[in-house]
């Protein structure tokens, strides 16, 4: 989501602005941030091993059948997710803003819920469910129906499964987008069309659809660029099926002997398509402008949906089932029950799995130190160069405060997985050698956050008007002592709530970390990849519960501040 | 001498010699390091250094425990484990090498070959522990004092016994390619696993790669490691393990899992799993002394006792429940040839199995 700045408020020219050293400071650091590893990368694209320019990789990335049909599927797969996502959260979000349905809150947050699940964990969580002979869900299938042992109801390891499992954790996308969108739009459009004697649904159909149409694309839009990005569910789930994707191909052209120029290759082309569709959300995004003109608006008037809003409900909560209820249910009995695929009984209760990772496995401390000093590091520094990048743009404090704002968003067209082969590029040779310190995944994690951080931390401005700043300096307070004593008491909880969703964020990043990683520089996302390679399905859902409760802990604490929320964009990995 | 696990006699008494005793056989081109023992002064230089990052393919759940039985031993000195695959710890090092970091003290991988390439390019350090000098076959440490042998594992099938009936398990490769075990095989894979790199490499010499071709048209479960298809077998999620750790599979039916192993007809596929120290080390004296302790009378019992696995050391105790190395028909093993065709092994397996 890409955001222009509108309506410019009264330019401040007096006086000299030490602000513009700051922007120039500003625009170096996101220059190195993103310039210098996508330079690398196509640099590396077009080199032969020995450094001499060539198409040749192009060439072999073509007519590599083992190159060719990954991104084939993940054309597939990016396409049907995006689809699935769409058909199911549009009408979750009509329904949750616009009816009647009880309990909406609840719904609300239970997507939130599925939005801050980190992917793959769901993805392991739903091989527990739905692994074809061990997974929970067959073995009640079977109970129930009398099948024969090696007959399944569900296959997760499959194409269809593996398009169900993002689709879980993509939709919130959708839904997000499309309630957002119906909430801005005023309810005196809907009220007209009835006052002209429009049924509820001539209504819905001429009016509150069109309205939301642009919602309903963009996020169409966003659906398919997470699924095409997606790390950690294709690893897990697409290997055993026998397939690759776009992502699990590029880091595996990283095993030992590393090809990193095929992988640059092949990084390109996940780039290209990412900047392009980022283009096309952003021109259909910027026509929904309309639908919010106009002084106060009414709230909108809810369709009641009489005995239907039970239904609507129960569908609702059936949907919920999938990304929420149904994998923490399957990672908690894991946790406790000796074996990871059988329902807890008396006789294999156990809290063997618990004392394992907190007392024996030797990689858990580290691995949490590692990913709460990045988690508060990334989310704190984050935060400030969003503060002071925002206000620069949004206050149009200096010239060349457009070229700030796109380099702060630009990054949402990097996939993690292509900034993690960029940076490696970068930083394992002279003159900055930072692979194997925590620096770069710092580098990395603040790069992959700096969109979000920024876009909420421009709307929280834009919110707060120049004047109330205008007054102080009229009365002769400097640019700073208006800052101090005007601005920053005004933005105090939305620079917690973006701090907040920075470290949610940070903390489950996966597809970056998996390219970066050392083995003193392991944070629990990878360590919960590396276990899943390993089968140890036992220890991961533990880590994956501790990771729920500090998650949720942490999102509980920005929902209480009421902030951000509805525009954010969680990255995925 | 009974007690012993088995002699290198026994092994090359075996159809197929052991591929550690060719490994070895050429004669020492300098003389190995004296052997070293446990001094107190080790032990307290040990833990100055306090920690051991120990870099290794073994089980995890086995390597927490390995580590913690020498902490208890030696407290103050915290073994670190660093699990993965053994060709992604051999990835590991590589990148960390290559970006002069030098984190790694102790390796232990499942795959010679790894081996090779590290002396070769001298990343090694010399080190021979006063047990192995006395009770290991020259066959299993390397004569210039840079590996030993910390233990031999096979990749056996395997089949679930309540899936499976006896009777009707596979007794062999050719038997998997029957298509009444269509969707039920679950497989490592070569990249990420050093057992199933060297057990590729054998079959695919000695059945010819024709013989994966057919099995990929099976619908094949694939996992990475080798630690992972005993477990899925396990569970239940597969009805039969094409390759993997052998003793898992043993662990499991010891821990009352419904699991058997088949040695196959045509030969089991051997890996040698090596350990080493690194010359760079962080911290050379716990590694030195963990890398003594383990391969020690106390080490290698355990790697006996409680992996289920087998030992160079000639005084370990035999624990029924594990065939014996020599009553089992094996597959030569080539660390050289492995070192040579590793790369070419995983462009074909990825040609054929599709990842």
């Amino acid at each position: 989501m890409t955001i222009a700045v509108s309506d410019p408020p009264a330019r401040m020219t007096h006086g000299f602005d030490y602000t513009k050293l700051v922007l120039y400071g500003i625009a170096l650091v996101l220059c190195v941030l993103i310039v210098l590893p996508m330079s690398w990368l196509i640099y590396y694209a077009f080199v032969d091993k020995n450094g001499a320019f060539t198409f040749g990789n192009f060439v072999t990335l073509v007519n590599d059948p083992t190159l060719l049909d990954p991104l084939i599927t993940t054309f597939t797969l990016a396409f049907s997710t995006s689809l699935i996502c769409c058909i199911v959260a549009a009408p979750m979000g009509w329904l949750v803003a616009r009816t009647d349905m009880p309990l909406r809150r609840t719904v609300r947050l239970l997507v939130t819920a599925s939005f801050v699940t980190p992917p793959f964990l769901g993805a392991i969580a739903w091989e527990l469910l739905a692994a074809p002979n061990s997974g929970l869900l067959n073995k009640i299938y079977r109970v129930v129906t009398g099948a024969a042992a090696d007959e399944h109801l569900l296959n997760i390891y499959s194409f269809s499964g593996l398009i169900f499992v993002i689709a879980c954790y993509t939709f919130p996308y959708v839904f997000v987008l499309v309630a957002n969108a119906l909430d801005r739009t005023p309810g005196e459009l809907e009220d007209a069309s009835s006052i002209l004697g429009g049924s509820t649904w001539v209504t819905a159909r001429r009016v509150t659809i069109p309205l939301v149409l642009p919602a309903i694309l963009a996020g169409a839009l966003v659906a398919f660029l997470q699924a095409m990005t997606l790390f950690g569910s294709p690893a897990i789930l697409a290997l055993p099926a026998g397939f690759h994707t776009m992502t699990t191909k590029i880091w595996s052209l990283f095993q030992y002997p590393p090809k990193p120029e095929l992988a640059a290759a092949a990084s390109l082309p996940l780039l290209i398509l990412t900047v392009l569709l980022l283009r096309a959300e952003h021109m259909i995004l910027g026509r929904r402008s309309y639908a919010v003109l106009g002084g106060k608006n009414s709230d909108p008037r809810l369709i009641r949906l009489g005995w239907m809003r039970w239904a609507a409900l129960a569908l609702c909560f059936i949907v919920l089932l999938n990304p929420v209820f149904l994998p923490y249910a399957a990672l908690f009995n894991a946790t406790f029950s000796k074996v990871a695929s059988q329902f807890i009984t008396f006789s294999n209760f156990t809290f063997h799995n618990i004392h394992f990772v907190l007392f024996e496995l030797s990689a858990t401390k580290l691995a949490l130190y590692n990913t709460f000093v990045l988690g508060i590091a990334t989310a704190t520094i984050g935060t400030v160069v969003a503060v002071v990048i925002s206000y620069l743009t949004t206050r149009e404090a200096v010239s060349g405060h457009r070229a700030l704002g796109f380099l702060a968003t630009a990054p949402v067209a990097i996939p993690g997985i292509v900034l993690g082969v960029g940076l490696f590029l970068s930083y394992t040779r002279p003159p900055f050698v930072l692979y194997g310190t925590l620096w770069i995944l710092l580098l990395a994690f603040l790069t992959l956050a700096m969109p979000a951080a920024y876009q909420q931390m421009q709307s929280a401005l834009k919110a707060i008007h120049p004047e109330l700043e205008d007054a102080s300096r009229i009365l002769g307070a400097t640019r700073l002592k208006a800052l101090r004593q005007i601005t920053a008491p005004l933005l105090r909880t939305s620079v917690i709530a973006t701090w907040c969703f920075v470290f949610v964020g940070t903390i489950r990043e996966l597809s970056a970390a998996v390219m970066l990683f050392t083995s003193e520089t392991k944070v629990i996302s990878v360590l919960i990849f590396d276990l899943n390679e390993s089968g140890d399905l036992a220890a991961i859902s533990v880590l994956g519960l501790i990771m729920l409760v500090v998650t949720s802990g942490i999102v509980a604490l920005a929902n209480r501040l009421r902030l951000g929320g509805g525009s954010v964009r969680l990255r995925d990995n | 001498m009974r007690n012993m696990k088995f002699s290198r006699r026994d092994v090359l008494k075996g159809s197929t010699a052991l591929a550690v005793g060719t490994m070895f056989a050429e004669p020492a081109r300098a003389a190995p390091p004296p052997a070293s023992a446990i001094t107190p002064a080790l032990i307290e230089a040990a833990k100055k250094e306090g920690k051991c990052a120990f870099y290794t393919a073994m089980d995890l759940q086995f390597a927490e425990q390995f580590g913690k039985a020498f902490e208890a031993k030696y407290p103050g000195v915290a073994v670190r484990v660093e699990r993965s695959g053994a060709e992604r710890v051999f990835t590991r090092i590589a990148q960390e090498y290559q970006s002069n970091i030098h984190a790694v003290d102790v390796v232990n991988t499942s795959d010679q070959a790894h081996c090779i390439v590290w002396k070769r390019n001298n990343w090694l350090a010399a080190y021979v522990p006063e047990d192995v000098a006395q009770h290991y076959d020259k066959a299993f440490y390397d004569p210039d004092g840079f590996e030993v042998v910390t233990r031999i594992l096979v990749s056996p099938i395997a089949y679930n016994t309540d899936l499976v009936k006896k009777e009707e398990a596979p007794k062999s490769f050719a038997d998997l390619l029957d298509p009444k075990w269509a969707g039920k095989m679950v497989k490592a894979h070569p990249a990420y696993s050093g057992t199933i790199m060297n057990s590729t490499f054998q079959v695919a010499r000695d059945l010819g790669w024709e013989y994966f071709e057919k099995l990929a048209k099976q619908r094949v479960m694939q996992v990475q490691s080798a630690t992972d298809t005993p477990k899925k077998i396990a569970l239940g999620e597969r009805a039969i393990m094409v390759d993997g750790a052998g003793y898992l599979v043993i662990r499991e039916k010891e821990a009352g899992k419904p699991v058997e192993v088949v040695y196959p007809t045509e030969g089991t596929p051997l890996a040698t799993g090596p350990s080493a120290i690194f010359k760079n080390a962080p911290n050379p004296n716990a590694a030195r002394l963990f890398f003594n302790w383990m391969h020690g009378r106390e080490g290698q019992q355990m790697l006996v006792d409680v992996a289920r696995q087998y030992s160079a050391h000639k005084q370990t105790v035999e624990k029924p429940g594990v065939r014996k190395l020599g009553d089992i028909k094996l597959m030569k093993e080539d660390p050289e040839g492995v070192e040579k065709g590793a790369e070419e092994i995983k462009r074909r397996y990825a040609q054929i199995f599709k990842v």
